[in-house]
């Protein structure tokens, strides 16, 4: 009965795909399969931005949107229908071609890069041998469609806010590519769902032998999040939008769909990136305990996203925006050595593994816990100014 | 297969020439993200996935990047002064085919074309991790060295201008 709930979509995807004849079942597999990521991730999507709004508002202490509908569920809705209907105001000095180009471009790679993640047993759209090289080079050319949108608007503030955009991009890409070879390294897979493999089994019978569950991991996940929430743009480290001083950065000529496309893409990244967060270090679409196997397992994948997504919104709704210049300085001085420090600590917990004396997960774990934590207390006193542990000292402007 | 390919050498082969031919700069620079791309299909078609992936990740997100940073440093970007194109242009198009032509009657006249290929080697991103840490370390070593005193050469150049001016 589980299996058969666990598998239903894949085996409605076979039942349909058998349907054809031979010469067709491959591109319409590929098509179910696309089309499924498109609509799964286009809902979500909406119920993203609604939960968003709702949220900040929530922490903002106000209503948020709640006259469409009831409770204001269907505004996701009534946003699509003024997006697709606005007027849209393309500036006289625009480069065309490339100022229309640029919103495909930012939407096509993150669509791209679901199509390796796994979102449940045998539910990969394409099992690629180094899926997570192709996640980071479909993201890669996410880069190039921002200065396309900064440079074809022909204004001073879009190019700037693309400048921005790439900079902060290309600064956070080494700590989340970094963070992501510490898993590589112990797992022995470019392969994501050799990762998902590879963190099957339980510790102790019950605990789930996630990557997150280990020292390296807790700190990998924790650097990958980080630089993913900078990668994907989001607040606390949303500068290149800064719409206080630059308005909107690179969109702030795009009105009306592209704006919205925009949007959209942003959003997809984020959503793409907590799900190669998930399937790296939160065991993809395996169970947390021992005895819920039966629970389907998209359902724990989409979970897990649904829990990552609102752990952002929290961040967004607690954290102020940085500076450009903290923004380099966190960057380079703090994340990219922490994730240097962190393959050490990878490698001393796949190396320590044979340790079977009494105690020796503890011990493990205090290892760990003093190669990673002794750096993190000393990087982070140098880099805002303090030495030495004791109480902080905040300076504002004033 | 073979259209495949014929379609993306064409497009290569098309955009490397709008490269040289546009006038708008950054239109050139987007041209060569393009051919990046269709040879790192090129190299997805030879079953090179980890190629073509590393293609796409170091030549379209890093190199095109730099290219199109560099290009809005200079002045001129949209090419209103004068021509890109070398005015006596029979020249230049005599020296290329001169190149090609040489290049062209070394690779038939070489015994390389006239041998049996070999079975093409199934090489997994692991093979190649593999020989790169046992057979390959010193060269990688040497690339890793070279690269870490670029990137600390580029810091004390852009340091420099700043020196007197207190903690950067």
């Amino acid at each position: 009965m589980s299996t058969a709930l666990d598998q239903l979509f894949v085996n409605l995807k076979h039942w349909v795909v058998s349907r054809f004849p031979a010469d067709w079942q491959l591109p319409v597999g590929m098509l179910i399969s696309a089309g499924a990521i498109i609509v799964v991730f286009a809902s979500l999507f909406a119920i993203t931005v609604l939960a968003e709004r709702k949220g900040l508002g929530r922490i903002q202490n106000r209503p948020g949107p709640n006259r469409v509908g009831p409770f204001g569920l269907l505004q996701p809705l009534a946003d699509f229908l003024k997006m697709l209907t606005k007027e849209n105001i393309i500036p006289q000095a625009a480069d065309g071609l490339i100022y229309f180009l640029a919103p495909t471009l930012v939407i096509l790679p993150t669509l791209l890069s679901f199509s390796v993640l796994p979102m449940g047993r045998n539910m990969t759209a394409v099992d690629v041998d180094a899926g997570l090289l192709f996640f980071f080079a479909v993201g890669a050319s996410v880069e190039l469609a921002v200065f396309m949108a900064g440079w074809a608007s022909r204004n001073k503030f879009a190019l700037l806010g693309a400048m921005r955009a790439i900079a902060q991009m290309i600064c956070y890409e080494l700590p989340l590519i970094l963070s992501t070879v510490a898993v590589v390294m112990v797992a022995g897979s470019l392969s994501l769902s050799g990762i998902v493999d590879h963190q099957a089994g339980y510790y102790g019978g019950w605990l789930a032998r996630w990557h997150v569950f280990t020292p390296w991991g807790l700190a990998g996940f924790l650097l990958f999040m980080t630089a993913a929430t900078a990668e994907s743009n989001r607040a606390p480290f949303d500068l290149p939008e800064g719409e206080s001083e630059i308005i909107a950065g690179h969109l702030i000529e795009y009105s009306g769909f592209k704006y919205a496309l925009f949007f959209m893409g942003e959003y997809f990244g984020m959503m793409a990136v907590s799900g190669l967060g998930i399937t790296l270090f939160l065991g993809g679409w395996r169970p947390p305990f021992a005895g819920l196997e039966w629970v389907p397992t998209y359902l724990w994948f989409f979970g897990k996203l649904g829990v990552c997504i609102a752990v952002f919104i929290w961040v967004r709704g607690t954290l102020p925006r940085l500076r450009a210049d903290q923004l380099m300085n966190f960057a380079w001085k703090f994340m990219l050595p922490l994730t240097l420090i962190n393959l050490l600590g990878a490698a001393a917990w796949h190396y320590t593994a044979d340790w079977s004396f009494l105690g020796a997960t503890p011990a493990r774990w205090l290892l760990g816990a003093t190669l990673l934590g002794a750096p993190y207390l000393a990087l982070s006193r140098r880099l805002f100014g303090g030495h030495g542990i004791g109480p902080r000292t905040y300076r504002f402007a004033t | 297969m073979h259209t495949g390919f014929l379609l993306l050498a064409l497009l290569t082969l098309a955009s490397a020439g709008a490269a040289m031919c546009l006038r708008n700069l950054v239109h050139c620079a987007l041209c060569v993200a393009i051919s990046f791309v269709s040879l790192a299909a090129l190299f997805l078609t030879l079953d090179a996935e980890f190629v073509g992936f590393a293609q796409i990740l170091v030549y379209v997100g890093a190199v095109a990047i730099l290219i199109v940073i560099a290009i809005l440093l200079t002045r001129d970007i949209s090419g209103h002064g004068q021509s890109l194109v070398f005015k006596p242009w029979t020249l230049g198009v005599g020296v290329g085919a001169l190149v090609a032509g040489s290049l062209v009657s070394a690779v038939t006249s070489s015994a390389f074309t006239h041998r049996e290929l070999p079975p093409a080697p199934a090489a997994t991103v692991r093979q190649l991790g593999e020989s790169l840490m046992t057979t390959y370390v010193v060269p990688l070593e040497i690339i890793g060295l070279l690269l870490t005193a670029a990137l600390l050469g580029a810091v004390l150049l852009a340091r420099r201008e700043n020196e007197g001016g207190g903690r950067s």
